[in-house]
């Protein structure tokens, strides 16, 4: 690592990964902000029902942790989850077709926004139960183990999780079977109206790694680099056997929790603040001061992504409802003993 | 001023009815506290409590960590020690984090130190389907906790009710549970002014008939109501009974019912198997009122899966006005 400074002071990210490679994580940061962007809408205009949580300026969290992880890899997700689904490759269409309950969505209109899941890209799926994710990536992690498969899983949860016994749990199973899981909390700041600092008894979240004997950091989570830097740091670690890890990314959601919120809890002042630092401006940024991409490149992904939200959410609408009578279809498995 | 106005009936939605009582609790018993997630200044994920916190400060109306588990076991310990905690879930179905509290300390605590303390807590749980939330924040599960000795648990369906027995249940030295369906949070009802009771243990006759018996609970009370109206149209006399609250159950005005209609339709949202219908049946067909029946008893219960998440399929999971009408007919007319 200390050689590689040497030789040039650019961002890690830019050191370590190629063009191409930099262009498909903003091409993925834009798709989860149009993503998002297009369900809002949508819900405005009636057609999504039930609620959803945005990670709108969450993305270079999400698209950043998962840059070192391959389809063997795991990950599960919380509620607020469209961003880590897109960051693992998922199916933009498929997702659409699950916010409208449609048979050809991920859950097949069974889940809705919190329960997208896409098994075959390793997302064990998002969740509505706030830590719920925490104890079935170590699960994840102890099936990579012991199957030697060398998978690495990747835990997402919120500040608010950090507060769940299942978080406790979790860390402290990983840690004493060396299991290669890495938890990464996003931390923006909230769980729901609650801010960390009336939840939660130490500053940093990460710092809760020493009760549990793994390494942890805090960095800017709205830093792409900074958040690839620690995050594949900590898979690296976990990829050689050498156990869990906790990062922290400190980020912020421009949105209100779910669409009953009245930001009662927060300022404006504190919200256009987190809106200057957009984590895709900075990519951007980023990727045209080295060169990786040009202005109108930039805009050209940006242009690609509302397309391919477009089409997305036209095959989902054109896509048919379940039958009333499979309503009752996989709670069990088929053929088995009844 | 005028007669018209004095003699109007005072209306609160479900929700208001609810912050009215812990209103009165709060201002009237010191040893109250509102504890729960996003209760304060949020004012709740359903606005019940509101904004009760600018009245009575954060030290009475506390938002918690989530940390189910560990938040309903400092409301336990608190009702051992002299606090009337109401603790307030954000779903009824995160109370599945908190079971080892509800389930193993605060309902047994009191049996098993041979009856020397008491556990006076209450807790509120928003519960049911309808919302588009699907299976993690939708389910019905009154009869989980109904299957505990030493609880009591509760389904008002009114705002009148869900007053009055929140009130009661800060009266009771026990741990009450209490359900309170997402979907009557808004609606409107009569709620009396100031302080009064609605008894625990004790069903209402919604409508009286004599056709036929529906015994309902929470939300299916107004589906049962709406098909009662139907019925009388076509010359079915239903009578419509509120169970209201799930353990310990009325047994005698279910069997006064039956012994007098002959016929029963139990409807209530929870999974149909071992639910709260199942305990109904059982309890007529364990009496002298099973010699009153004319036809088989009739459940309508959830279908045999977790709330999904499309509203069609949401809508067909649970009865509806449709299907009490086909049970009901069929039964008027000896067709089961
Ligand atoms: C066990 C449980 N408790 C409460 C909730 C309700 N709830 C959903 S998200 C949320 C806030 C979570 O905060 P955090 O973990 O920081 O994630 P964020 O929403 O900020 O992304 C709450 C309280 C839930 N879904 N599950
Ligand atoms: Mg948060």
């Amino acid at each position: 690592m200390a050689d590689t400074l040497v030789e040039t002071n650019a961002p890690y990210a830019i050191r370590t990964y190629s063009p191409e490679q930099l262009k498909d994580a903003l091409r993925k940061m834009f798709l989860i902000r149009k993503f998002e962007e297009g369900a809002e809408d949508s819900y405005m205009r009636g057609l999504i029902h039930g609620t959803m949580h945005l990670s709108i300026g969450q993305e270079a969290s999400a698209v950043g942790s998962c840059m070192s992880l391959t389809d063997a890899d795991k990950i599960t997700s919380t509620h607020r989850g469209h961003g880590h689904c897109v960051a693992k490759n998922a199916d933009l269409g498929k997702m659409f077709a699950e916010f409208f309950g449609k048979e050809t969505g991920y859950c097949k209109g069974r889940g809705g926004s919190m329960h997208i899941a896409d098994p075959s890209k390793g997302n064990l799926g998002a969740n509505g139960i706030v830590g719920g994710g925490l104890p079935i990536a170590v699960g994840a992690a102890l099936s990579a183990k012991r199957l030697g498969t060398g998978a690495v899983t990747i835990c997402f949860f919120g500040d608010g999780a950090n507060n769940e016994g299942a978080f406790h749990e979790s860390l402290n199973m990983a840690a004493v079977w060396k299991l290669p899981v890495v938890f990464v909390c996003e931390n923006n700041k909230y769980g729901m109206s609650t801010s960390t600092a009336r939840s939660t008894a130490v500053k940093n979240i990460a710092e809760r790694a020493a009760a549990y004997s793994m390494p942890g950091v805090t960095v800017d989570g709205n830093d792409f680099s900074a958040v690839t830097e620690a995050v594949d740091a900590a898979v690296a670690r976990a990829r050689a056997g050498e156990g869990p890890s906790l990062v922290e990314n400190l980020t912020y959601r421009w949105r209100g929790h779910s669409k009953s919120d009245r930001n009662r809890y927060r300022t404006k002042e504190e919200i256009s603040e987190w809106m200057e630092r957009d984590p895709i401006v900075a990519m951007s940024n980023l990727l045209v001061a080295h060169k990786i991409l040009s202005e109108a490149e930039v805009a050209g992904l940006e242009e690609q992504a509302t397309q391919v939200i477009k089409d997305a959410i036209e095959f989902a609408a054109a896509s048919p409802d379940p039958r009333i009578e499979d309503a009752t279809r996989d709670v069990y498995t088929e053929g088995a003993a009844a | 001023m005028n007669a018209m106005t004095k003699t109007e009936l005072r209306e609160l939605s479900y929700a208001e009815a609810i912050r009215e009582a812990m209103d009165i609790a709060l201002a009237s018993d010191e040893r109250v506290v509102l504890m729960g997630e996003d209760i304060g200044v949020y004012g709740g994920a359903f606005q019940v409590t509101g904004d009760l916190v600018e009245k009575y400060g954060t030290d009475r109306v506390m938002d918690t960590p989530i940390s189910e588990l560990g938040g309903a076991g400092v409301a336990v310990g608190a009702a051992l020690t002299g606090l009337k905690p109401i603790f307030e879930f954000q779903f009824s179905d995160f109370a599945a984090l908190a079971m080892e509290q509800i389930v193993n300390q605060a309902a047994k605590v009191r049996y098993m130190l041979g009856g020397s303390v008491s556990v006076p807590l209450v807790m509120r749980f928003p519960a049911g389907s309808g919302t588009g939330a699907a299976a993690q924040h939708s389910q019905s599960i009154e009869a989980w906790l109904g299957h505990v000795p030493g609880l009591k648990v509760l389904q008002p369906s009114t705002p009148e009710d869900a007053k009055g027995m929140l009130l009661a249940a800060l009266e009771d030295p026990d741990p009450v549970m209490i359900f309170e369906h997402k979907i009557l949070y808004k609606m409107k009802g009569h709620v009396p002014e100031g302080y009064y009771t609605t008894p625990i243990g004790k069903a209402a006759i919604r409508r009286p008939g004599k056709d036929l018996t529906i015994v309902a609970t929470s939300m299916m009370v107004h589906k049962a109501m709406a098909a009662a109206e139907t019925l009388a149209a076509e010359g079915i006399d239903a009578e419509v009974i509120d169970l209201r609250t799930v353990r310990p159950m009325d047994r005698e005005t279910v069997l006064a019912s039956v012994r007098k209609t002959g016929r029963l339709v139990c409807v209530y949202e929870g999974v149909k198997t071992l639910g709260v219908g199942a305990e109904v049946s059982a309890m007529v067909a364990e009496s002298d009122a099973f010699d009153f029946l004319d036809a088989p008893i009739v459940r309508l219960g959830g279908a045999e899966c977790p709330i999904p998440y499309n509203p069609e399929l949401e809508k067909a999971v649970v009865p509806q006005v449709p299907d009490i009408l086909d049970a009901a007919r069929n039964l008027a007319k000896g067709r089961i």
